[in-house]
């Protein structure tokens, strides 16, 4: 063998290796490649970044502009621009659909063969999953990061701490989505079978979140549809960010940024956060659990 | 691994799917520095027995150890210890051979000071160093099959299994990978267990482990196998076949056919009897063929069956379900 091997060596010349037995830092080391993983692949696929765009920028400025134009006509309102309004929604969309391709990815690993070289590695599940849900959840607020560069568009300011609390916002958000959809690929065989329960998943999640309407003075049954979607209490807070930062009347605010309700008692956003949060981990600890089991 | 020990010892090992006893208590041991092969059709159990070996599969009865650990009780040490090629590919396309080994090194816990400098030794030993920088999926299957070698030892393995590791490549890439299975052999302190269906990659074995339905049927060098089945084939091509045929059956008392052309008989050390043939037939020769029997005869021997005509019976059902289990 040549090449310049430096390495105490059982036979001349042949670097031998030493795999040391388990420990956290081991399990840590393995956490950080599975993320590092997640971003060289999402890196790679461009395609995957620009096609991830399209969706969300649709919703911005076709629907938002389409609409928005209904709204002023009608008269009654205005002051706020829809674009505005829908411009959190849009974002949390973007992020939900990133993370739920990044958690897909355990499937095609499954399919591809790829999972096996990480199983039967002298690591933990625990920290295969762990570093695909970190992985998926930053892939997807790189992609939701796009969005929020789009905010002049839909009229809300470039502050630079609203920008921050978006991004935060929408990492803790990803971070929940991905578990979510890693506890789903732990069970699924195949891609087809995947992205058809994620459509089937998401399609709901997403029009029952309050990412497209406000969602004060809806019919019971739907005010309970939606206080029950995980993915109200993600949209929420990404809302109460942006108004924040924008100069409204109170009566406008009332109306377009109500905030999730529970019986009449406004749900504050650090619980909000801290539910979304308790989702990620909980359906985190489910991915581990049926990881473990599936040995 | 304490001295002496061996390097994969098997007790009885049982898996069932369900209704189907894939593996019926086998018992073998292989020793330290060994290429072990098993050598069978496909869905002979093959696999399932790697997979019980590797930790990803657990045993429904039975016990073994490998690198001196229990598959059992001590998965994390054994998986610290083995390498794998698996029988499908399970590298990443979208990485580059360089982002596969690194991706591996640091799963494996490689230490960093070292991982550098093995990790090109492993390349430069598969002769991939000047492609690390390509994405794997732009590498041919040869290549591909050549860096999984590659990252089965990154981490010096003290046992590496290959699961038919020749599988779906040309004759001259399957020659290449074997080289470089007996380079390793040479260069470190390994020992390679591995699966095929070709029987003359077995020949290259110390030792064979025949595999039919579940169980092992028999066990030995490739030489004494053939040793085993016995007797020599000679063909003869003759200016009369009928006279020959009635000469061979009057002088020597064999019975001989004309088979693809030839007189074609068998008889013990066929070599020494040639001399008595010329000298004792009384039919004018052509030509003289002696063949050693093959490993190919040697599992016709133990099975009743050729390889091939076993694998058309072998039921995909039970492959299918040994490999949905895989998953």
């Amino acid at each position: 063998m040549t090449s310049g091997v430096e390495t105490a060596a059982p036979a001349p010349g042949v670097a031998g290796v030493r795999v040391p037995e388990r420990s956290v830092r081991h399990d840590l080391r393995a956490v950080k490649i599975v993320l590092h993983r997640e971003l060289i692949r999402f890196w790679r696929d461009k395609l995957r970044m620009v096609s991830g765009l399209i969706q969300p920028v649709l919703w911005l400025l076709v629907m938002g502009t389409g609409l928005s134009n209904l709204i002023t006509s009608g008269g009654a309102r205005g002051g706020v621009d829809l674009k505005t309004f829908i411009f959190p929604g849009v974002c949390a969309m973007s992020v939900m659909f990133t993370a739920m391709f990044s958690a897909g990815s355990i499937v095609w690993d499954r399919e591809f063969g790829f999972l096996r070289e990480m199983l039967v590695a002298p690591v933990s599940r625990s920290a295969i999953v762990v570093g695909k849900c970190i992985g998926g959840a930053f892939v997807a607020t790189v992609q939701g990061a796009v969005i929020v560069a789009l905010a002049g568009l839909a009229g809300v300011p470039y502050d630079p701490l609203l920008l921050l609390q978006l991004l935060g916002l929408m990492f803790v958000g990803a971070f929940a989505l991905t578990g979510f959809g890693v506890m789903m690929a732990a069970r699924i065989k195949t891609m087809q079978s995947f992205f058809g329960l994620m459509q089937m998943a998401m399609m709901p999640m997403m029009f029952l979140s309050g990412a497209l309407y406000p969602l004060n003075g809806l019919p019971t049954w739907l005010t309970i549809l939606t206080r029950f979607n995980p993915l109200t209490y993600a949209v929420d807070p990404l809302r109460q960010a942006v108004f924040a930062h924008l100069d409204v009347s109170p009566a406008l605010e009332r109306t377009f940024n109500p905030g999730v309700t529970w019986n009449g008692w406004v749900v504050p956003v650090w619980l909000e956060i801290l539910i979304v949060l308790a989702m990620g981990f909980g359906l985190m600890g489910v991915a581990i659990l049926e990881f473990r089991r599936a040995d | 691994m304490p001295d002496g020990e061996s390097a994969v010892e098997v007790d009885g090992l049982i898996k069932r799917f369900g209704e189907v006893e894939a593996v019926r208590g086998i018992a073998f041991a292989v020793r330290p520095g060994e290429i072990f092969g098993f050598l069978g059709p496909n869905g002979a159990g093959k696999s399932t027995t790697i997979n019980m070996l590797c930790t990803l599969l657990r045993p429904s009865g039975g016990k073994a150890r490998v690198a001196g650990y229990d598959i059992v009780t001590e998965r994390d040490d054994v998986r610290r210890n083995i390498g794998l090629v698996f029988q499908d590919p399970t590298l990443d396309g979208y990485l580059s051979g360089e982002q596969n080994l690194r991706f591996h090194a640091e799963l494996y816990g490689v230490p960093r000071q070292v991982t550098g400098p093995r990790i090109r030794q492993v390349l430069e030993m598969v002769g991939l160093w000047d492609r690390r920088g390509d994405l794997a999926q732009t590498y041919s299957g040869g290549m591909k099959r050549r860096l999984e070698i590659a990252r089965g030892l990154l981490h010096s393995p003290r046992v590496l299994f290959l699961d038919e590791p020749t599988v779906g490549l040309d004759p001259q890439t399957r020659a290449s990978i074997w080289e470089y299975i007996r380079q390793l052999k040479e260069s470190e302190e390994i020992t390679i267990f591995m699966t095929t269906h070709y029987m003359d990659e077995a020949e290259y074995c110390d030792r064979i482990a025949i595999m039919d339905s579940g169980g092992i049927v028999a066990l030995d060098t490739p030489e004494a196998l053939k040793a085993g089945v016995g007797e020599d084939r000679v063909r003869i091509q003759t200016a009369d076949d009928t006279a020959a045929i009635a000469a061979l059956a009057d002088r020597f008392g064999l019975a001989a056919v004309v088979s693809e052309g030839a007189v074609t008989f068998s008889v013990p050390a066929g070599e020494e009897f040639v001399p008595r043939l010329f000298g004792g037939l009384g039919v004018p020769i052509r030509s003289v063929s002696v063949s050693r029997p093959s490993l190919d005869d040697v599992f016709m021997s133990f099975t009743g069956s050729t390889i091939r005509d076993a694998e058309s019976t072998t039921s995909d059902r039970l492959r299918m379900m040994m490999r949905a289990a895989r998953r």
